[in-house]
């Protein structure tokens, strides 16, 4: 299989205009004849589907929850960057460009970054227009500040709540569409397979009412796949609970890639684990760092309260091992070493993962009205979830799984290989290669959603002109609803012992221990013969309780889960596969002798796997990555 | 601790409901409301029973999905705080704890703790958005906003449409969250447009839906996760009655 990512000719700074001038066009009387469908509604899809709306299409949009306005995009913190360069601080089109491709270890591909930096711009034009209530200076203009070791301010925010202030523009502009009849929502409706008619191209989707249980087919012209990324397959992350893989899983098994499933991004101020009974982790704002200082005890094993521990007994070793970056270093370091030294026994807290994140030198210097000031939402709701005051007490964090960068292949159009299928935001792969910088996950959802998509979707639409969508009595929906109606009575029939939940969590140790933070050969094989056996287990032992006729939330539960306990095993497998370090994937068998990440020049490509069946092995094709206008570095935060 | 709870169970839309009692031993403070109610589900998923609904999902207080009516009191005890982020350390051993769904006519349940709260998106969809087509949109910085009209917006924005002021509410009224939109939006000068307009539509649809009249109980700000201030349904009644006046008027020229 060749890939195709079908990036336009000419300089990078003229690839989006020159495409935008070449794609086919469908004219706006004739785009009412179009259906299609978007399932996801946060800002990729939500977006997505009140622009198509605008434009004339016949769209509708699907979500799992009970309405588009609680896509996890909502639970976003920090802020969105954009290079308006607003702050007179040398920001550019080009330098966001090239700080995300760096950021990114070079594992993204160019042309996409490039068209992302420069609608950048536009996204905040749109945001405010809207009723976007972004922070703004006294003179009435918008504030914008610095993020995630950036040396410019570019990021604009909305308190901590950037994420859901977005979020509720994109529903706001999705409603409209809804009144007017051009968007049809389908609300606590799942998608549960993609289908693909007789030529190979996506013709549409099978789903199921969350509330009667009710399968049912929906048609169209083109399928836009905005569904979010695949963190729950460690059971604990900063996900929301029914953030999960079955959209793109699904259409992976009807074929389309899957492109660096093991690019997964690991948030290291995170509130830690209280017990067994933990159901998800929560994030606290990166920018904590800022004026916290992380820490733990020297000697292994001390149990002292925090004030007992004496100066020189405290080993700050961010600011030891990173002088020059300290405390700000990026990410995946910073979780990194965190994970070290809880290793080495010195963790604090329960079960000794965790580290201390400490405030009171910054109270000291500037005062707990200052520190209340930049943190004060983020103290209360630590406090709220540990019950410990951290103007007080250092705060404990440890790191946890919070993005994920692969997701489904797509070209430069965000079209799969499956012509027809579109896949945006998290669901996809390409524009923050092997690590996301902080605040650039929105600028994506909503560069994908609002301006790309909107962009290209008409090149693949033109072709299809009068020629009607696959009626959903055909025998290629009759199909995939008997193999999903299939599945479910699997689900329900299989009588066991152990709860869908138990299983989950079980996976979620096997990532967590062998995929995550720090890989190795051994380790992955291994994880890959336990998830198998896992996998056998699920589908042997669970119990899923109730009917398929009515609200059953074990039902879904176990649908997702038996997902993950597939993609679990492609993304051990990409892991093993790319024998390198790079961004978020740190092999121990390739770091530098500084104990850094090494990455090397022979994988500067994209991995994009095939789905061959349950029993045999996938098949990995690659696309080159090629870097004409960033140089290549290797990171150095001494 | 040891907790006994009196859950609200309903099997479906048009099911007859009631309370059954169930033990949660060992209850760990450090739990979050809902991973107690987790863990209660495991047990009885084990023992062959159904396991409770709820909604949920971000479980950071911010996506608005979960939300019960907890010793009567919405989202339970502890003032600006969602179900999912109460924790149970505010629970004392041998307490009994009564777990019911929102309670509104508006809502009507789906199964045991789960409401439809459909009515909120038909309020939002009557005009809670500014009309502008992605594109069209004028450069950012064009039109300034003073920082306390863009804060007291903030403010009113907040609002995560999880419906405990309609079930707090002794009347079931949706005030204080279609005031939330309509402050939001017209406070800001982007929002002047459609300003009456978006008022008297969204006012029109709140009360064709099965929603209350308000009658200054005050209960849904105390009840708010996001401590939506009262003011706002001020707001909500002044431009009201400004949209009305302005509609006699043009009736009158017609």
């Amino acid at each position: 299989m060749k890939l195709d990512a079908r990036i336009p000719e000419g300089p990078i700074q003229e690839k989006w205009d020159n495409h935008r001038f070449n794609v086919k066009l469908v004219n706006p009387a004739n785009r009412k004849k179009f259906d299609i469908i978007v399932v996801g509604s946060g800002l990729a899809g939500g977006a997505a589907a009140a622009t198509l709306g605008e434009q004339g299409y016949r769209v509708k949009c699907f979500c799992y929850q009970d309405s588009p306005r609680r896509a996890h995009s909502v639970a976003a913190q920090g802020g969105i960057n954009a290079a308006k360069n607003y702050k007179n601080d040398g920001d550019s089109v080009f330098r966001l460009f090239y700080d995300t491709v760096k950021g990114g270890d070079y594992r993204a591909r160019e042309a996409n970054v490039y068209r992302l930096a420069q609608t950048s711009v536009n996204i905040i034009d749109q945001a405010v227009a809207q009723g976007v209530p972004f922070a703004r200076e006294y003179g009435g203009l918008l504030d914008t500040r610095s993020f995630g070791g950036a040396q410019l301010a570019r990021t604009f925010y909305a308190r901590g709540q950037t994420g859901q202030q977005l979020l509720y523009g994109v529903y706001q502009a999705l409603e409209r569409q809804i009144a007017a009849g051009s968007v049809e929502m389908f609300t606590r409706h799942e998608m549960l397979d993609l289908v693909v008619d007789d030529d190979g191209r996506a013709a549409g989707i099978v789903t199921r009412d969350l509330v009667t249980g009710e399968m049912t087919s929906h048609s169209a012209h083109a399928v836009v796949l905005a569904t979010g990324g695949y963190s729950n397959v460690f059971f604990l992350s900063t996900n929301a609970m029914g953030c999960n893989v079955t959209a793109i899983w699904r259409a992976h098994r009807k074929g389309a890639l899957m492109a660096n499933p093991c690019f997964t991004q690991i948030h290291p101020t995170c509130i830690p684990v209280s017990g067994d009974h933990q159901s998800k982790l929560t994030l606290m704002s990166e920018s904590l760092r800022n004026d916290g200082r992380v820490w733990v005890p020297t000697r292994p094993g001390d149990d002292r309260s925090p004030d007992q521990v004496p100066e020189g007994e405290r080993d700050y070793f961010l600011e030891r091992k990173y002088p020059s970056f300290g405390n700000l270093v990026p990410r995946d370091v910073a979780s990194r070493n965190a994970k070290e030294v809880c290793d080495a026994g010195k963790g604090v807290g329960p079960g000794g993962l965790g580290v201390y994140l400490d405030f009171a030198d910054a109270t000291s210097r500037f005062g707990s009205n200052v520190i209340a000031e930049r943190y004060g939402n983020l103290f209360d709701m630590y406090e709220r979830i540990t019950g410990e005051d951290p103007y007080r007490v250092p705060m404990r964090i440890y790191p946890a799984v919070h993005y994920t960068m692969g997701g489904l292949w797509v070209d430069y159009n965000l079209m799969s290989n499956i012509p027809g299928l579109y896949v945006l935001g998290e669901a996809n792969f390409s524009d923050h290669g092997a690590n996301r910088l902080g605040a650039s996950a929105l600028m994506q959802g909503l560069a994908d959603g609002y301006f790309v998509l909107p962009a290209t979707i008409s090149d693949y639409l033109a072709g299809r002109l009068n020629q009607p969508a696959v009626p959903t009595g055909a025998g290629v929906f009759k199909q995939a609803e008997a193999a999903v109606a299939e599945r479910t009575t699997r689900l329900l029939g299989v009588g066991g012992k152990r709860t869908v939940d138990s299983l989950h969590r079980e996976l979620g140790h096997i990532c967590w221990d062998y995929c995550g933070m720090a890989r190795d050969e051994a380790g992955l094989r291994k994880a890959i013969d336990a998830i198998r056996d896992l996998r056998a287990t699920f589908w042997n032992d669970v119990k899923v309780t109730g009917t398929g006729q009515a609200l059953n939330q074990e039902l879904e539960k176990a649908g997702r889960v038996a997902d993950f306990m597939e993609f679990g095993e492609l993304m051990c497998r990409d892991a093993l596969n790319r024998e390198e370090s790079c961004g978020g994937h740190f092999r121990t068998e390739y770091q530098t002798d500084e104990g850094e990440a090494q990455r090397r020049d022979e994988f500067d490509f994209v991995s994009a796997w095939e789905w061959t069946g349950q029993e045999n092995e996938p098949v990995e094709h690659r696309e080159p990555l090629a870097f004409e206008y960033v140089k290549k570095s290797q990171r150095s935060y001494k | 601790m040891n907790l006994t709870l009196k859950i609200w169970r309903q099997a479906g839309p048009d099911a007859t409901g009631e309370f059954v009692t169930y033990d949660a031993p060992d209850v760990s403070p450090d739990m979050s409301f809902l991973e107690m109610l987790d863990v209660l589900n495991e047990r009885l998923i084990i023992s062959g029973d159904e396991p409770i609904a709820f909604d949920h999902d971000c479980r950071e207080g911010i996506c608005g999905m979960c939300g019960v009516m907890i010793d009567g009191m919405a989202h339970g005890p502890q003032r600006g705080t969602t179900t999912c982020q109460l924790h149970m350390r505010h629970y004392n051993d041998g307490d009994t704890i009564l777990i019911e769904p929102w309670r509104a006519r508006a809502f009507p349940v789906l199964k045991d703790l789960v409401v439809n709260r459909g009515a909120f998106d038909r309020i939002i969809a009557a005009g809670g958005y500014i009309s502008v087509s992605t594109g069209s949109a004028p450069e950012a910085n064009l039109t300034p906003v003073q920082k306390e009209i863009s804060d007291s917006a903030f403010d009113a924005a907040a609002c995560i449409a999880c419906g405990a002021c309609v079930a707090a509410c002794p009347n079931g009224a949706a005030q204080l969250f279609t005031a939330a939109k309509i402050t939001h939006l017209n406070l800001l000068p982007q929002g002047q447009p459609e300003r009456l307009e978006r008022t008297e539509q969204m006012v029109a649809v709140m009360e064709a839906e099965m929603f209350g009249s308000c009658t200054n109980h005050g209960e849904c700000e105390a009840a708010c996760p996001k401590e939506i201030p009262l003011g706002t349904i001020a707001q909500m009644n002044r431009d009201f009655i400004r949209a009305k006046l302005r509609s006699r008027r043009r009736v009158a020229l017609d």
